[in-house]
């Protein structure tokens, strides 16, 4: 790709709210961090002030209500969100697909934005509710290699993450693989 | 009644704010905390109020708090007061971070703290905070341990050691006799439950600890741990006890035996 500006490849849209839950983000540029970096101050002041981790479930919920309220605002965030926590408690894992518009549901996979018309056919043929890390991986390989065959954006590839009831981990992911077409 | 501590921002003609001296009087009143600073360490210890009998200790509320993960702070005075203040401090923890995405410095959020604090000795309608706060913790990327003082008034300061509240002159004086620059985290503990022990009747059941270290969360010294430490201490200061005894008796023995000797 030719052109005067490039938009920088390693940018972590990801920001982590408590020990075991992060939040990935995509939308408006600015309005993104801007609200992700909100929530994750209000999440640590609530934890601090009732002495309580909050759940995913719980977290999920502050989200959908604060989108809510900028919706109905006059300048709303246009965020899309992906949600993915373990519970301290009991120790589920639970993954959470916010828009925009306040919509929430809880998934067993998600993606936003254009990724999503390429990915979540693959990812509802292979996934299953037992799908181990090991195979996970693979299936993200799937998915990242259909969007380099098809995708037609300039792709510099993904951040992997991983949340497990210990934290959250960066995970090596092989961007640089060539991909030929099927 | 004088009158001139009838509305807070009222001047006596002798340059007294009547209403921020009796607060400094309920600090006075509260019960005690402590604060030490080691080499690369930073100890807080707190006299609790005997629980009743009925009450259920894990879930009332304590007097030391985190204002943010690298802040904690402990107060002496009016529990609701410290409260809403801690709220105050937590939630301008929170927003410096959104703002400037760093984490307060103890400085300044204890010149927050201060400054609220000062804001209700001057404003119409309010009276000021009854307690005095101890602020401890470390600066980011920074080994240097921090503790600030504030007050009623609004006045705050950094000290090396100090107390406040019940018999803190007492406590204070003590710290003045044993603080020593350079100690390690065994002796800075030591000298702050040493130190509490001083007006703390009760021994390890009424006190609370708790330590920071650089980059990491507070912690919360466990009972039996503080037990072991009440008790070193106390056997500690029985055999010093003893030894002033014995050498006393050793010194009356030594004039009797020399007694028939001068005969």
């Amino acid at each position: 790709m030719r052109g005067p500006t490039i938009i920088k490849a390693e940018d972590d849209k990801t920001r982590q709210l408590n020990k075991h839950t992060l939040m990935a983000f995509s939308g408006e540029a600015g309005d993104t961090v801007q609200f992700a970096e909100y929530v994750q101050a209000n999440v640590s002041l609530y934890t601090m002030r009732n002495d309580t981790e909050l759940s995913p479930a719980a977290v999920s919920s502050f989200v959908r209500g604060e989108l809510a309220r900028s919706l109905r605002s006059r300048s709303p965030y246009t965020v899309n969100l992906l949600l993915g926590g373990v519970d301290p408690v009991t120790q589920e894992p639970s993954l959470y697909w916010i828009d925009y518009l306040a919509s929430l549901a809880p998934v067993p996979y998600a993606a936003h934005g254009y990724a999503q018309y390429y990915c979540l056919s693959l990812l509802d043929k292979h996934h299953n509710p037992n799908i181990s890390l090991e195979e996970g991986m693979k299936l993200l390989e799937r998915c990242t290699d259909e969007l380099k065959r098809r995708l037609p954006i300039d792709y510099k590839g993904v951040l992997v993450k991983v949340i497990t009831k210990d934290g959250v981990k960066v995970m090596d992911f092989d961007n640089d693989r060539v991909v030929r077409s099927a | 009644m004088s009158g001139y501590d009838r509305a807070l921002s009222v001047f006596s003609p002798d340059g007294h704010v009547f209403q921020v001296e009796y607060a400094m009087e309920a600090v006075k009143r509260g019960t005690c905390a402590v604060g030490v600073k080691g080499d690369d360490i930073v100890v807080l210890g707190c006299e609790k109020r005997s629980a009743l009998k009925l009450q259920d200790t894990r879930i009332t509320p304590s007097k030391i708090a985190m204002v943010d993960d690298h802040v904690c702070l402990a107060f002496a005075g009016l529990n609701a007061d410290a409260r809403i203040l801690i709220d105050k401090a937590r939630l301008e923890a929170q927003s410096h971070r959104l703002t400037v995405e760093d984490p307060v410095t103890i400085e300044y959020i204890t010149k927050y703290i201060a400054s609220v604090q000062q804001r209700y000795t001057q404003s119409g309608g309010v009276r000021p905070f009854g307690i005095s706060t101890l602020v401890v913790g470390f600066d980011k990327n920074d080994g240097t341990p921090r503790l600030y003082q504030t007050e009623p008034s609004g006045i705050y300061s950094a000290w090396k050691a100090n107390a406040i509240g019940r018999s803190s002159k007492t406590v204070r004086e003590f710290l003045e006799r044993n603080h020593q620059d350079g100690m390690d985290r065994e002796q800075t503990i030591q000298l702050t439950i040493k130190s509490l022990l001083e007006v703390v009747q009760t021994g390890a059941k009424n006190i609370e600890v708790a330590i920071m270290a650089p980059g990491k969360r507070v912690e919360m010294l466990p009972d039996d741990q503080i037990e072991a430490y009440v008790k070193s201490i106390e056997t500690e200061k029985q055999e010093e006890a003893a030894k002033k005894k014995t050498s006393r008796t050793a010194t009356t023995t030594a004039a009797i035996l020399t007694r028939p000797g001068a005969e």
